[in-house]
């Protein structure tokens, strides 16, 4: 098998590097050097992966221990009791976590795992019906990205006949959730918003989102309990390799290099070791280097590894079918989509404000967040949960070292990307301004708008 | 006690009949016994084996078909090989780990050298061992509980009266129930910087005693009560002190219901100990089910299956070694 070769060269790496002996440099003053790390099985973990496999771990005398969590909501109560040192995480899960939505805790990050990596499914009955309204190309094939307004007159149908549209996203805070409502809405359909007492995220919606993991997301859609979903892969392609849905659009078409996940720990950890963050973080950058590297030439052997049963553990050839570079959407309609999963380009792993401020509003946008709050008050918590401190110190020691460029980091950004406008909808996105980009949006809490017993007052 | 209940206690009952043809008795009523015993249990086993394998194949999941046999037993020997990959693996993790000790221990004397317990995942038999540590502690830490529970329940009735709406409310919760409400608890009291038992652990555990106490207590109760009433009366006739009466009356003869609840017990533990490591985390053969369910590759139906076998293989060994030990002890109580 033509995969199997990687696993020889990733081995051979990994001699290389027991031969060759560690980094020169002098190592931090760890304060803790045996860490536990935990990660859900989705493909984006890929950073922890490779800094355990290549040794980056060892390099820091990290001795780090990889450990995969039920759900997500299992991996933050456990980095709360101390039981992992730190996780992968939504990224949506720090700054719900710091406001008090869901568990209240303060957890900080000081690392971006990745760009982009998700996608929405529909099912095939779905897909038909769908289908009508979707603009074809010359080719015959349908021309992408797919709004949701081609969904809208079947959203539309099965509410007339009193069927309740229901879909499917991964957590509450999760990043999916938002892709998932700010597509639909794009195409004006009322995903429902959250309340103070009422948190099922349901008031008011057309399509009735719920919550269902990862792994259960092709199987509930085969039964029929949900029409469609927003999730990593690699449970989209599994769609497609299993006939019994179809990927209307992915996550980059939605926002162009919209960030995904972090790695969070505790604010109390971070202060208690503040050596070993750096050291953590460092190993992170070169395995996201690493995975980015040569116009992607590693991707395949970070392939082979995922689909080990300790790490992602689905099939490589799935697993190879989003990490290189082509998305799948109707069967044998397969279109390269070379930025479907970004490590480290575009400063992909920095901490932007922005970013923390993007989900801010979306939080607002759909009542997680129940009331008007300042520019300043956005931009507060950014600070306090998003640490481009300890990463800048952490890619210093790298450019000394010589492991890494001055110029793969961004040394003199304020913390926030200049204004972003590739989105579906074309809106613009200033994190300087969160407020004034609330008001863009026809559907969603804005100003002083506050859900009240299930209905919007203005006050 | 004679040897063919010994035998029959190992399931290697069939043995006998065999030796007696061997030794020349009777052939033709022997030949009976054994196709009695071992016959037909293997043509059963061979008939599940060709009925698993047709529908198997029938069964389309959205993970590929059905595992059949061949499947399952070609994964049950990859977890073999796996197993040895990552000792192998162990093993360059040490040299690494001593290379870089070394360094330090060159650079600076006075530097302090640790070693470092291995990173890498666990194994399936490292799994299988945490599972039956895990189990093992729960099921000691309820018979602690419920057998002094039950012999003053079985001995006074207004205790048992106090006790017994307690146990009929508690005995039908399920582990998911105990679990979350264990783990606040844990991690509410259990507070240490450098803890001796991990989390995850204890919460499994305690989950296990939970749920596992209940049959040891109740037959406990029921084998005390039940005594032969001339024998307390022997007792109280020669007035022996409570703990003494205890010692050399009342455990001699409730032992065998005693054995009876804790293999009970034990069975109820080792079955809800997989429920548990799979939504605490412990790393043993619960998480891996559930590690391997969220894998979902092609081969992880036919891992998962590994592991029921397995589980369902180590049960009845438990429930054997039981069966052992109350024959064993309860052999003189017996009368």
């Amino acid at each position: 098998m033509k995969l199997k070769r990687h696993s020889i060269a990733v081995f051979l790496l990994m001699l290389a590097w027991l031969l060759g002996g560690t980094g020169a440099a002098e190592p931090l003053d760890l304060e803790k050097d045996e860490l536990k790390l935990g990660f859900i099985k989705l493909t984006d973990m890929a950073p922890l992966a490779v800094a355990y496999e290549l040794g980056f771990f060892e390099d820091e005398g990290l001795y780090v221990t990889l450990e995969p969590q039920a759900n997500w909501k299992v991996l933050l109560d456990r980095v709360l009791t101390g039981e992992l040192d730190g996780a992968h995480m939504l990224a949506g899960q720090p700054l719900g976590a710091t406001i008090g939505f869901g568990t209240e805790a303060h957890v900080v990050t000081a690392f971006s795992m990745d760009l982009n990596g998700n996608a929405i499914t529909v099912s095939n009955e779905v897909w038909e019906a769908m289908r009508s309204h979707v603009p074809l190309g010359a080719d015959g094939k349908p021309v992408h990205p797919i709004k949701a307004d081609s969904l809208k007159p079947v959203v539309d149908e099965y509410r007339a006949e009193g069927r309740p549209f229901n879909m499917a996203m991964v957590f509450p805070v999760s990043t999916h959730n938002y892709e998932l409502r700010y597509w639909l809405a794009a195409g004006g359909i009322h995903p429902g918003f959250y309340s103070s007492t009422d948190i099922s995220g349901q008031i008011d919606a057309e399509a009735l989102l719920s919550v269902t993991p990862p792994p259960q997301m092709p199987a509930t859609l085969e039964a029929g309990t949900i029409y469609g979903y927003c999730v990593g892969e690699p449970w989209n392609q599994q769609a497609v390799f299993k006939g019994i849905g179809v990927p209307v659009i992915t996550d980059y078409e939605i926002w162009r290099n919209n960030p995904e996940k972090v790695f969070g720990v505790t604010a109390e950890w971070a202060e208690a070791n503040p050596n070993t963050h750096v050291a953590v973080v460092k190993a992170l950058i070169r395995a996201a280097m690493w995975l980015d590297a040569d116009g992607d030439a590693n991707r395949p052997a970070a392939v082979e590894i995922l689909a080990r049963p300790e790490y992602v553990g689905a099939d490589e050839e799935v697993i190879a079918n989003s990490m290189t570079g082509t998305f799948e959407y109707e069967r044998g309609d397969e279109r390269a989509v070379p930025d479907f999963n970004v490590f480290f380009r575009y400063y992909a792993t920095y901490p932007y404000y922005s970013d923390a401020v993007w989900y801010l509003t979306q939080m607002r946008r759909w009542g997680q967040i129940p009331e008007r709050k300042t520019d300043g008050w956005y931009h507060d918590v950014a600070k306090s949960v998003y640490l481009p401190d300890v990463y800048l110190e952490a890619a210093r020691l790298l450019v000394e070292q010589g492991l890494a460029s001055e110029s793969d980091f961004p040394w003199d950004t304020d913390g926030f990307r200049p204004p972003q406008s590739e989105f579906i909808d074309a809106i613009t996105f200033d994190g300087r301004e969160p407020n004034a980009y609330l008001e863009r949006f026809a559907i969603g809490l804005k100003g002083d708008a506050r859900v009240v017993s299930n209905t919007i007052s203005a006050n | 006690m004679s040897w063919d209940r010994y035998l029959a206690l190992v399931g290697l009952g069939w043995l006998l009949p065999l030796g007696r043809i061997l030794t020349g008795k009777d052939p033709a009523e022997q030949a009976k016994e054994l196709w009695q015993l071992l016959g037909i249990p293997l043509l059963a086993v061979v008939l599940f084996i060709g009925l698993w394998g047709q529908v198997a194949a029938r069964i389309d999941t959205s993970l590929g078909a059905m595992p059949g046999p061949a499947a399952v037993w070609n994964e049950a020997r990859n977890l073999v090989v796996e197993h040895g990959a990552e000792r192998a693996k162990e093993a360059l993790f040490y040299a690494r780990q001593d290379a870089r000790n070394g360094e330090r221990a060159a650079a600076d004397p006075t530097a302090e050298v640790r070693v470092r317990q291995y990173t890498g995942r666990p194994t399936y038999f490292d799994q299988i061992g945490t599972s039956l540590k895990t189990v093992f502690t729960g099921f000691v830490l309820a018979t602690l509980i419920a057998v002094p529970l039950g012999i003053v329940g079985g001995l006074s009735r207004g205790f048992n009266a106090a006790l017994n709406p307690l146990i009929q409310i508690f005995k039908p919760v399920s582990p998911l129930a105990w679990l979350p409400i264990v783990t606040m608890v844990v991690s509410a009291t259990y507070v240490s910087t450098d803890p001796m038992f991990e989390k995850a652990f204890l919460n499994s555990a305690i989950t296990v005693m939970l749920c596992s106490l209940w049959p040891a207590l109740i037959n406990t109760a029921l084998g005390v009560a039940t005594i032969d009433k001339d024998l307390m009366n022997v007792s109280r006739v020669l007035q022996l002190g409570w703990f003494t009466t205890v010692r050399k009356i009342v455990l001699p003869s409730a032992l065998p219901l005693i054995f009876t609840g804790m293999r009970l017990s034990l069975g109820v533990g080792w079955m809800v100990l997989i429920a548990a490591e799979m939504l605490a985390q412990n790393p043993g053969l619960g998480k891996f089910v559930w590690d391997e369910f969220q894998n979902g590759s092609s081969e992880s139906l036919a891992r998962i299956l590994v592991a029921v076998f397995t589980i369902g293989l180590i049960g009845f060994l438990l429930d054997r070694l039981m069966l052992a030990l109350q024959t064993a002890f309860t052999h003189s109580a017996s009368r």
